[in-house]
């Protein structure tokens, strides 16, 4: 009876001893939650969410402070992503946060801008390029097109314009998207009038 | 030939459609009295100009050069003056238009010095042949357009296998047919340099079996030069047998393992133009300047091959080839198979352009709607890439960009076999031009928002550091002041009585050193009675004045000597 209590307390000790040691040098550096969540979101750095940037809102969302769909720039692809990490259900985004517009870049007019340094202060991702009392620009790959610059401009110079679709950046559109005369597939010129099908 | 051929999966029969553009020689097209030169004409960065608006340019004048390493420099393909560099519409499925260099020519194809012709390329080291064809602006003319130098740059890997691809296998295309019926020599020329320049052990010339005089004048050519153990194989006409790695698989039995290129088991294939092209730039020094087109489809009436600069409207191409019919329906860049619409006819003609279909109402049939897809697997057996176009349709009908990846999506050639068969219509290149065009735009997102992360990260930590440091600086000037306080009047009177004292000493000194010199000042001793009288009456107007406004005048005082 002894002898089985000590070899269990025995095999309790040594297996404690064995799984304490792993845990301390195995030790696995998971993902914490709010970094996947910080990845999915745009980093526009609005606060559109209500919140002073992307990681704040994250951690929101992590502490379940906010929820998924307070984000318009990151679209309802956005609110997807998260829902499918969180497990939760996708929701549209809640139109009280704003609403889902095409990319943006801001453009000041150099000739209206008296150089305030104002638009500066108020750039989240340091875009804007100028000193006091000199002609202020934006760094257009740089932008994060947050609309964060608008408002302090003293003499309404800047604007966001929509992000021009270069050949670079084209995408082919969604096939059923197409216009109705459009072909479908240029295959089609074989398969009709031009050519017979082959064998 | 007793060389034993392997098959690649999948493929189609096609009507070939070629005979009708192959029936006159190729000669070259009339100068157009503008060239439009695209900076990009390439895979990679594009091009960056070095003339301005005004300049006169001379035939094969460098007008943009290349940026970076992926990138080939552009040249004037005639002389002429530079019009204008700006936004022009270039053929691309877009529409879309993009930087162009536009020349206005003078008719006199007045040549820039050509460079040195290099007659014995064999004594030159493969980097200095490399360096010459990178500065001809050569790229892949077979229809990628990658710049040539870089697929003839081993690196450390052993080459043994070269092949040159006149299969061109896709329906209504013969540029190639034509070049090599037509200039078999330069190809062969142009193999041996690009043997040379990658060093490589054996080379095959791969024709698909329906071009014989091409095979015939090739392998006539290889007897002429001397180059016996150069194998010229007739391949079985099967679409896409063109396809670089449908051709490697092919005549060597090998695949080129996903997501790898062919030199990882080492092959290099090059288009045959492409060997013309290098023939050209390395033996007579000239740069690309121009290339063979093929105009064809029952859209024109004399359709036909024609040696074409780069940079000539499309339009002024179909000029050439007879009255244009009416019933036009659409021009098409490239094949039937894997070519592209064509938004106007202003696009100029650039190095990649193997083909214009001028197809007709004829040529093309309505729009026919797609229905469901019945799973009848057509579109799976035709696949020359062994993958499941079903799978990937679904998929990318979905937006499920994850899962359309797992199927390899970016293994797909786009060749069009299995639209083709497809029973329901089904617009499945579409599809997957589409997931592929999204999943590289997800892709510069993610960087982009990397890039706003970390830049966001770097301000507040700037931020937070400003405000520590100016924090520090106001701390440091509030001790200060604190210490000053604690010393209280006693301190003020102390320095004051030091400073007093100081004065004093310095007086002293100055009186010392007089006396020791013996020196009085002439102007207040041995003074005349008149001049005495007059100091003091200034003395007692300024005691008087300065009195009443005692406060101010020290203040006034004070005021200015600050400014």
């Amino acid at each position: 009876m002894l002898s089985a209590i000590l070899a269990l307390t025995a095999l309790a000790v040594v297996f404690g001893l064995l799984l304490g040691f792993a845990a301390v040098r195995f030790k696995v550096e998971a993902d914490p939650v709010v970094d996947q969540i910080d990845a999915i979101l745009p980093q526009t750095q609005c606060g559109q969410c209500g919140y002073p940037g992307c990681r704040p809102y994250a951690e929101a969302i992590a502490s379940g402070e906010a929820d998924i769909n307070q984000c318009p720039p990151g679209g309802e692809a956005g609110v997807q992503a998260l829902a499918d990490l969180l497990g939760r259900d996708p929701k549209p985004i809640n139109p009280e946060h704003g609403e889902i517009k095409p990319k943006m870049v801001a453009v000041i007019d150099e000739q209206l801008c008296i150089g305030c340094t104002l638009c500066i202060q108020a750039c989240p991702v340091d875009a804007i390029l100028g000193a006091a009392k000199h002609m202020h620009t934006v760094i257009e790959a740089e932008c994060t097109g947050c609309e964060l610059c608008v408002p302090p401009c003293p003499v309404d110079c800047i604007a966001m314009v929509p992000v021009k679709t270069e050949i670079a950046t084209w995408k082919w559109p969604y096939p059923e998207s197409l216009p109705e005369d459009q072909p479908t597939s240029l295959a089609d010129l074989l398969t009709g009038g031009a050519a017979g099908r082959g064998a | 030939m007793s060389r034993r051929l392997w098959h690649f999966h999948g493929g189609l029969h096609l009507a070939a459609h070629k005979d009708e553009s192959m029936r006159e020689e190729v000669l070259p097209t009339r100068l157009p009295s503008r060239l439009v030169l695209p900076l990009q004409q390439h895979i990679g960065e594009p091009a960056e100009p070095v003339v301005t608006v005004g300049e006169q340019v001379l035939k094969g004048q460098v007008v943009a050069r290349a940026h970076g390493y992926v990138s080939a420099p552009v040249h004037a393909s005639s002389s002429g003056t530079v019009v204008a560099i700006e936004e022009r519409p270039v053929a691309h499925p877009s529409g879309l238009s993009a930087p162009c260099i536009v020349i206005e020519t003078d008719g006199r194809e007045k040549w820039r010095r050509r460079e040195s012709r290099i007659d014995d390329f064999t004594a030159l080291d493969p980097s200095e042949l490399r360096n010459r064809i990178r500065e001809a602006g050569i790229v892949g003319l077979g229809g990628a357009g990658f710049p040539a130098f870089i697929k003839l740059n081993p690196g450390t890997a052993k080459v043994k296998t070269l092949i040159l691809n006149g299969a061109e296998c896709e329906p209504y295309i013969t540029c190639d047919a034509m070049l090599m019926r037509q200039r078999p020599r330069e190809i062969v020329e142009g193999l041996r340099i690009m043997r040379h320049a990658l060093q490589a052990e054996r080379c095959l010339i791969g024709i698909e079996d329906n071009k014989p005089r091409a095979i015939e004048a090739l392998r006539q050519a290889l007897a002429e030069a001397g180059l016996g153990d150069v194998e010229v194989v007739a391949v079985p006409t099967r679409y896409p047998a063109g396809g670089e790695k449908q051709l490697i698989k092919v005549l060597t039995g090998q695949e080129v393992p996903s997501h790898g290129l062919p030199l990882n088991i080492g092959v290099v294939c090059h288009n045959v133009g492409t060997a013309a092209a290098v023939y050209r730039a390395i033996a007579v020094g000239e740069p690309l300047l121009s290339r063979v087109v093929t105009v064809t489809g029952r859209g024109v009436s004399r359709p036909r091959n024609l040696e074409v600069l780069i940079g000539t409207p499309i339009g002024a191409l179909l000029a050439e080839c007879g009255p244009e019919r009416g019933d036009l329906d659409r021009l098409i860049m490239g094949g039937p198979m894997m070519g592209f619409a064509l938004h106007t006819d202003e696009a100029p003609v650039v190095k990649t352009t193997n083909c214009i279909l001028a197809a007709t109402h004829e040529d093309v049939v309505p729009d026919r709607p797609a229905l469901p897809c019945i799973r009848c697997g057509e579109c799976t057996r035709v696949c020359p890439v062994d993958l499941l176009p079903q799978q990937l349709y679904w998929h990318a009908r979905a937006k499920d960009f994850d899962k359309v990846q797992d199927y390899n999506l970016f293994d797909c050639i786009e060749c069009g076999c299995c639209a083709y068969v497809c029973p329901s219509h089904l617009p499945l290149v579409q599809y997957y031009r589409f997931a592929k065009t999204e999943i590289w735009a997800k892709e510069r997102e993610k960087e982009k928002a990397d890039i706003a992360r970390r830049r966001h990260e770097f301000r507040q930590a700037r931020l937070e550091r400003e405000k520590a440091e100016r924090e520090a600086r106001h701390r440091q000037k509030r001790e200060a002041l604190a210490k000053d306080k604690s010393k209280g009047k006693g301190a003020d009177q102390a320095a004051e009585q030091s400073k007093k004292a100081a004065i004093k000493e310095a007086m002293e000194r100055a009186k010392a050193k007089r006396a020791a010199a013996g020196v009085t000042p002439k102007n207040t001793e041995n003074l005349s009675e008149e001049q005495r009288r007059q100091i003091e009456q200034a003395e007692a107007r300024r005691k008087a004045n300065a009195r009443p406004g005692d406060d101010d005048n020290a203040a006034r005082v004070s005021d200015k000597e600050s400014e």
